[in-house]
């Protein structure tokens, strides 16, 4: 932290644009929260540049020439880039600098490896669409940004949104499988994927829930036996919040979005242990999993089939039926070495076609090598680390959750889909956030990060712990934030 | 609750980190393995990414590389692919690579490490080195008459410089378009089984891996293994032969072409190619002394390397006197590459030493650097010197007054010996016609050039057939070809 008195002040001073900045209350009285919007607009600055430079850089690979749409894809991004940050400025100005410069770069880093793939197949040309969706993601962070001004306020419909994602994950059941998975609703020509916005509605259900009933949870029920410290909460607290968790994982299995269903589980377990703070949830977590895994392992023919693949990811090649798509996406790993052999000029198109979506980490791994790959994974590891940092200054329990809840998404996401395509677990169909093909995954990440800018918000300055509008004295924000440092 | 808040986030610590370690494993330590594995094909996507090196004829690249824009993008072309497939081989994207398009694919390719400046800083980067060139020692103007001298009749011309070994031409027909195999599309595999169908073989290369009896020229071995075994001391000594030649051990009756070969000298029997003194000859000398002389001149050497392997040439050790007879004038098991017996002129022409032949000048990076040369190997010591002087005497006299007058060239000295090569059973296939020589221009201290031509036109008229009439003219050509230039 800088020393309380001078920061603000001083960015006051360099920022010559007066529509940039808070317009309402000069001369700001030495306010000892450092809002930090000017690093957010350099980092913002310096995520475009990059997408832009790997834009022009797969041009200058693939045909010589710097690509024809590079200005316009620049100044796109760059337009979104900065209505992002006037609506953080002007909304959220307390909220963390680096949620929303880390959504940018990797959704312009996906974005340069989607059109990177689009030049091997010509007839399918997936960036386009995912320009749009990620406009549409952008549109979608302001209108939460704007309009959600406490996160409170969604405890409120915990319900609604329960409900909203039990009937988002059934749609799919309804219309045909694609690719073995059933996760699909096809309106107008566009396909939707309603198991990822069901994962943010779920997360805010979940967090309300153990919010309201953690005593319940935490401290009644029954000891399971007599010396061990794990206890049952009763059924009538538990039971509700199981039921809604089996249905969802229970759809799920039955439409084959295994990842998904992982990831609920995961961010279930998570959330139960964080609100009750109790040990023997882990291990019942962790046992319930071994079960579920188990099972659905070896009775499923499709799960079984991944499992086996990979245990044995040449098993096709030694079978004489050439490489699958893992052991695929592992030689596009391997042929990254250290250093990748730079965008624009790797080969994982022969992953075949998942290589856009699925697969998308194994582009990065090859073309930006280990080094680059580690740059994402730590980036997304950032993301995570500022969710639950969030998470960690914040009072209301809700909130609390909700942060955890969302960070634990975007880490439990990246684990399941980055170890599935580098051979570390078996593989499940999900979207790696931001960097991979897919409208509802872009939007939804949009979304995560739009929360989690408003919670950060809260937790750094702006919290009003009475809702009597946006008049808060600023010196009243800062000592509370002051008081909240000194306990963390 | 901060407790485990903070249990949770060591837990999506634990989990990112988990994944560091993992993409390290398959980026770092597991990455050699991945790329060796030969369903990745990768390597040979890299391989065909970038244009291959050329093969230089005379400081003239005789291959080209084409952009198909594709995945395997580089097709290989050919410049007078016909003419030079026994030297380049074929490059394809389906069906591999044979001669020289094989034996220095590293070069080629960019792969050979003594391509870079750097070899340990392209082990890092992985990257490929641009395709460097093949210089062959190959005379156009050699290649070119020899090619045009079989005019499309089977046959094979091989042609080296005494001294050096280096191989001036090697010439098959009929021949192919190396081209016709280059890429990946539907009719390279129609081409691919229409020239193994064909039953003329046009992608065999008889000029190395085709042996054939050879007849007469032997005789060659033959006459150089009696003066060095000291059997004939004097070229113009009757050699009490008889003729017709009863072969040792059966009533079998060997016979001339031509009248008065009967106790003839060895000058006028080698001139006149008598069988029944050679087939004596070859049993007075011994399958001992015999065999090593042919050895001298490299028979039974199946480890020869131009830089491709060339077919073993056999003179057979485990013969009795009447198949050792037969042995000595080209016939039984004895067999012989075109390349070989071109060696046997040229050990002639060279005081009694071959040298290794060689088909590779140098290869160099794509910017012109020497990368190897190949340079004088291994000298095989096939006769006496004064022996060869002897023997040069005698080849001489067939070209000048013998059955080799066709290969005379005004103003240079050319020595050399026929051969018709009876085959099949009861030699009822139509003979193969031979002529082994070297020429030494005027103003040359020794000879340059040594040729051996094979035809095996089927069509011909058999009387026609005879080394005399059919090869000798194709080798006074290239000989005249080399001289010349």
């Amino acid at each position: 932290m800088t020393k309380p008195g001078t920061t603000v002040a001083a960015e006051y001073e360099e920022s010559p644009k007066p529509w940039l900045s808070e317009p309402a209350d000069p001369p700001v009285p030495a306010p000892r929260v450092p809002r930090r919007r000017g690093i957010e607009l350099a980092l913002l600055v310096v995520a475009v540049l990059l997408s832009v430079y790997g834009y022009c850089d797969v041009g200058l690979a693939k045909n010589g020439t710097v690509p024809p749409g590079a200005a316009g894809y620049g100044a796109g991004l760059g337009v979104l880039a900065l209505l992002a940050h006037l609506a953080v400025r002007r909304r959220a100005p307390c909220a963390d600098p680096l949620l929303l410069p880390i959504g940018v770069l990797l959704n312009g880093l996906g974005l340069v490896l989607i059109y990177r793939l689009d030049l091997e197949t010509p007839g399918h040309r997936a960036a386009p669409a995912q320009l749009v969706w990620s406009t549409v993601g952008v549109a979608l962070f302001i209108v939460v940004v704007v309009l959600l001004r406490d996160h409170r306020v969604l405890q409120r419909y915990a319900y609604v949104c329960v409900t909203a994602a039990l009937v988002l994950l059934a749609l799919p059941v309804f219309f045909p499988s694609v690719n073995g998975a059933r996760i699909w609703i096809r309106i107008a020509g566009f396909s939707i994927q309603p198991g990822e916005f069901a994962k943010v509605l779920l997360a805010v259900f979940f967090a309300a829930y153990l919010a309201a009933n953690r005593g319940a949870l935490a401290y009644t029920g029954r000891q399971i036996w007599r010396f061990s410290r794990l206890q049952l909460p009763t059924g009538r607290v538990l039971g509700p919040i199981v039921a809604i968790w089996l249905l969802s994982v229970g759809v799920l299995v039955l439409e084959r979005d295994l990842g998904t269903s992982l990831l609920f589980f995961g961010l279930f377990v998570v959330l139960l242990y964080v609100a009750t703070g109790r040990t023997g949830w882990i291990a019942v977590g962790l046992l319930l999993a071994a079960l579920g895994a188990f099972a659905v392992g070896t009775l499923e023919p499709h799960v079984h089939g991944r499992v086996e693949d990979w245990l044995h990811p040449f098993a096709s090649i030694e079978a004489g039926q050439g490489p699958n798509q893992l052991s695929q996406s592992l030689f596009a790993f391997a042929a990254g070495g250290i250093l990748g052999t730079g965008l624009g000029l790797g080969h994982s198109i022969l992953i075949g076609f998942a290589a856009k979506s699925d697969f998308i980490l194994a582009t990065a791994g090859e073309e930006l090598g280990l080094a680059g790959l580690s740059a994402i994974v730590i980036l997304y590891a950032l993301l995570v680390e500022r969710g639950y940092r969030a998470g960690l200054s914040l009072r209301d329990p809700f909130g609390r959750l909700l942060a955890v809840g969302l960070a634990s998404i975007i880490a439990l996401q990246v684990f399941v889909i980055a170890g599935g395509v580098s051979g570390l677990i078996p593989l499940t169909g999900m979207a790696m956030p931001f960097l991979a093909q897919g409208g509802s995954s872009v939007v939804t990440n949009w979304i995560i990060v739009a929360l989690l800018i408003r919670i950060s918000d809260s937790a750094r300055g702006r919290h009003k712990e009475d809702d009597d509008g946006q008049s808060t004295p600023r010196s009243g924000t800062a000592r509370r934030g002051t008081a909240r440092r000194g306990t963390a | 609750m901060t407790r485990c808040i903070e249990h949770a986030a060591l837990f999506c610590a634990l989990l990112l980190l988990a994944l560091l370690v993992n993409i390290t494993r398959v980026q770092v330590v597991q990455a050699q393995r991945y790329d060796d594995n030969p369903a990745n094909r990768r390597q040979v996507i890299a391989r065909y990414g970038q244009p291959r090196g050329a093969i230089l004829v005379g400081d003239r690249p005789v291959t080209g590389s084409t952009d198909t824009g594709e995945q395997l993008r580089y097709e290989r072309t050919y410049k007078n692919g016909p003419l030079y497939a026994p030297v380049t081989g074929f490059a394809s994207q389906v069906y591999g690579t044979t001669f020289l398009e094989h034996a220095e694919d590293g070069i080629l390719s960019g792969t050979d490490p003594f391509l870079s400046p750097f070899p340990l800083w392209n082990d890092v980067t992985r990257a490929l080195n641009p395709g460097g060139k093949v210089v062959t020692t190959i005379d156009p103007a050699a290649q070119q008459a020899a090619y045009e001298g079989l005019g499309g009749r089977k046959g094979a011309v091989a042609a080296v410089e005494p001294s050096t070994g280096r191989i001036l031409a090697l010439v098959s027909a009929p021949s192919y378009d190396p081209a016709a195999l280059s890429g990946n599309r539907r009719s390279v595999e129609r081409s691919w089984r229409r020239l193994n169908g064909d039953p003329d073989k046009p992608m065999l290369n008889r000029a190395v891996r085709q042996t054939y009896p050879p007849g007469s020229t032997f005789k060659v071995v033959t006459a150089a293994a009696a003066l060095d075994a000291g059997v004939v001391t004097d070229l113009d000594e009757t050699t009490h032969s008889p003729d017709p030649y009863r072969l040792p051990g059966t009533s079998t009756a060997l016979t001339n072409e031509g009248a008065g070969c009967a106790d003839v000298s060895l000058r006028e029997a080698f001139a006149w190619s008598c069988n029944t003194v050679f087939a004596k000859l070859g049993v007075d000398v011994g399958v001992a002394d015999l065999a090593a002389t042919a050895d001298g001149f490299g028979f039974n050497d199946s480890g020869l390397r131009i830089p491709f392997s060339v077919a073993r040439s056999t003179f057979d050790r485990h013969v009795d006197k009447a198949q050792l007879a037969l042995s000595a004038i080209g016939q039984y098991n004895t067999r012989a590459t075109p390349l070989q017996m071109a060696m046997v002129a040229a050990a002639v022409a060279n005081g009694g030493q071959v040298p290794s032949p060689y088909l590779v000048e140098r290869t160099t990076t794509a910017s012109g650097t020497t990368v190897a040369t190949s340079g004088v190997r291994s000298r095989l010591r096939a006769m006496y010197p004064s022996t060869a002087a002897r023997m040069r005497e005698l080849m001489r006299d067939v070209v000048e007054r013998g059955t080799g007058t066709n290969a005379a060239i005004p103003g240079a000295t050319v020595g050399g010996k026929t051969g018709t090569a009876q085959h099949g059973i009861g030699n009822a296939g139509t003979p193969y016609a031979w002529f082994v020589s070297w020429a030494q221009g005027e103003r040359d201290v020794e000879p340059t050039v040594a040729v051996a031509v094979v035809v095996e036109d089927a069509s011909a008229d058999r009387t026609d057939i005879s080394g005399g009439g059919t090869a000798a003219p194709i080798a006074r050509a290239v000989m005249e070809a080399v001289l010349g230039g």
